[in-house]
């Protein structure tokens, strides 16, 4: 069953068209990776699907509901949550504070509580320092806390944008990992990532984009023995 | 006994440049603009303190709330009619904005109320504490103006740190796009913050003209600009900033008055903000982010 529909998406920024038509689908239960160079619209493909910025033709289907025209902030509800680039903690705020902000749409308290003890087995790291502020975490604690900060709004799909940037490689391991975690426990994932080979070898399937057009899709341990994948994303 | 008197009238005054200043750290904090147009609110409410107690012989404390009622609805309303529509502009249009606005207010109360001062009564009909035998006397305008100042402060800090719209505050005071993405509603908080801020300059309003009783279309716009100075000089965007930079700005003013010279009071309050922004640029509690990337 598709979880999420994109048909024919075109964003501009000014006079740049910076997606140019593309449409792809992410099942549920799938881990979906979305690679491509700098500028080729990764993030902006994320960002136009979580409502931060406005298409200007195009749809999107979060469950068969038409959430195009739906403001960002009451997309969280719906059941999507967004990792941005660059983690975006708030760093003034505590850990425990960050992870509570996730859950500002969930009411029940009794369930938001249950939800932060699961978060917090996935990540004791963030446990033991919860009342630390989040400014203070290292990158990849950083980036664990953004992931965790997503999960607190129970999200069915998780966009995640370039999780491994900036970290060392035993984060980079650890938080590929995680991803894998998320997604056995149910979570659909869209994975934006420059890491084209972790990436691949994580995700079920695959799209790859080149300046603001969908170039190439499928399977993605086929992608990963493309010639021109290799090539071109793979350094082989 | 002078000087403590001096102290009190001090603290007194900056207890209302504080209430103002809160109206501007918050706005600054969260939509990262400087409401010029603040001080004047200010004015309204204190108009409307003064019809509500003058021509329909309401007591003070149901005028003070009417104006309270007005000024949130004029707050909210100007953010949504002057600022919203520009907030993808620049900073400099909507600082030229809230000039713009600023100004207007001043002219629909010329308009309506005319240029002649009228007279304020009041809020506080209790004449106060005399003590040491009556060498020390603390007026209860004093005594109110100080005791409100500090109720707000704290009713303040617990909402901010305690409630949802509060926590919603600090998130979009730190990150917009972030805060989206949790499910905050940033116009929702912004509206709410400009709510607050000029809910509390109807109150300041009160206060302040309760001690200085000449009330002008333009009497909004000095206690304006100098509760904007302690606003930095506090560190702007700090709850705790606007009433420590409050408290020091209304000290130094009317010590400055006493034991210098009443003309040269505001160049000093200007000199020391000058001097306190060369050694700590943030003010006295603003912080540097620092941001790990």
């Amino acid at each position: 069953m598709a979880m999420l529909i994109v048909k024919d998406l075109k964003v501009n920024y000014g006079v740049i068209q910076a997606l140019k038509g593309i449409s792809f689908e992410v099942n549920e239960g799938e881990v979906i990776a979305l690679i491509g160079a700098n500028g080729a619209g990764k993030t902006t493909t994320l960002q136009t699907i979580s409502g931060m910025l406005t298409p200007s033709s195009g749809q999107i289907l979060l469950r068969d509901t038409n959430i195009t025209k739906i403001p960002g902030h009451k997309i969280v509800s719906m059941g999507m949550a967004h990792v941005p680039e660059g983690r975006r903690v708030f760093a003034q705020l505590t850990v425990l504070e960050n992870l509570k902000m996730g859950a500002y749409t969930r009411s029940n308290k009794r369930e938001v509580a249950d939800t932060l003890e699961r978060v917090y087995e996935s990540f004791p790291r963030l446990k033991e320092r919860q009342n630390q502020m989040a400014g203070t975490l290292s990158g990849g604690e950083q980036q664990m806390l953004a992931m965790g900060r997503a999960l607190m709004s129970k999200p069915s799909i998780m966009l995640m944008d370039e999780p491994s940037m900036g970290l060392s490689p035993i984060y980079v391991e650890e938080i590929f990992s995680i991803i894998q975690s998320i997604s056995k426990a149910g979570t659909t994932v869209l994975l934006v990532e420059q890491n084209a080979k972790k990436a691949l070898a994580i995700a079920d399937r695959a799209y790859v984009l080149e300046t603001g057009n969908i170039v190439l899709s499928g399977d993605a341990k086929t992608l990963m023995n493309d010639d021109s994948i290799k090539k071109a994303y793979l350094g082989e | 006994m002078g000087f403590l008197t001096y102290l009190i009238n001090g603290l007194s005054l900056g207890s209302v440049y504080a209430i103002i200043a809160l109206g501007y750290t918050m706005v600054y904090g969260i939509a990262k603009m400087l409401n010029f147009a603040h001080g004047d609110v200010i004015m309204i409410g204190a108009y409307v303190t003064f019809i509500g107690m003058s021509s329909s012989g309401i007591p003070a404390v149901p005028a003070i709330v009417i104006s309270i009622i007005v000024c949130t609805a004029l707050g909210m309303l100007i953010e949504k009619v002057a600022y919203s529509p520009l907030r993808k502009a620049t900073n400099l249009a909507v600082l030229i904005t809230a000039i713009g606005v600023s100004y207007f207010l001043q002219n629909i109360a010329l308009l309506l109320f005319g240029s002649n001062p009228v007279s304020f009564t009041s809020v506080v009909k209790w004449q106060g504490l005399s003590l040491a035998g009556g060498q020390l006397k603390i007026t209860g305008n004093a005594i109110v103006t100080i005791i409100s100042c500090l109720i707000i402060m704290v009713c303040l800090m617990w909402f901010v740190k305690h409630t949802k719209p509060g926590q919603a505050m600090r998130a979009v005071s730190e990150d917009r796009d972030a805060a989206t993405l949790m499910g905050i509603n940033v116009n929702a908080t912004i509206s709410l913050t400009f709510a607050i801020g000029s809910g509390l300059a109807a109150v300041a309003g009160a206060l302040l003209c309760s001690s200085y009783p000449s009330l002008t279309p333009y009497t909004g716009s000095m206690p304006g600009i100098k509760a904007f100075t302690a606003a930095v000089f506090g560190g702007i965007g700090s709850i705790p900033g606007a009433l420590l930079g409050g408290l020091l700005l209304g000290i130094i003013e009317i010590l400055a008055k006493a034991y210098i010279s009443s003309q040269l009071a505001d160049a000093i309050v200007f000199a020391v903000l000058i001097i306190v922004l060369l050694v700590k640029p943030t003010g006295i509690l603003g912080k540097q982010i620092k941001e790990k990337v």
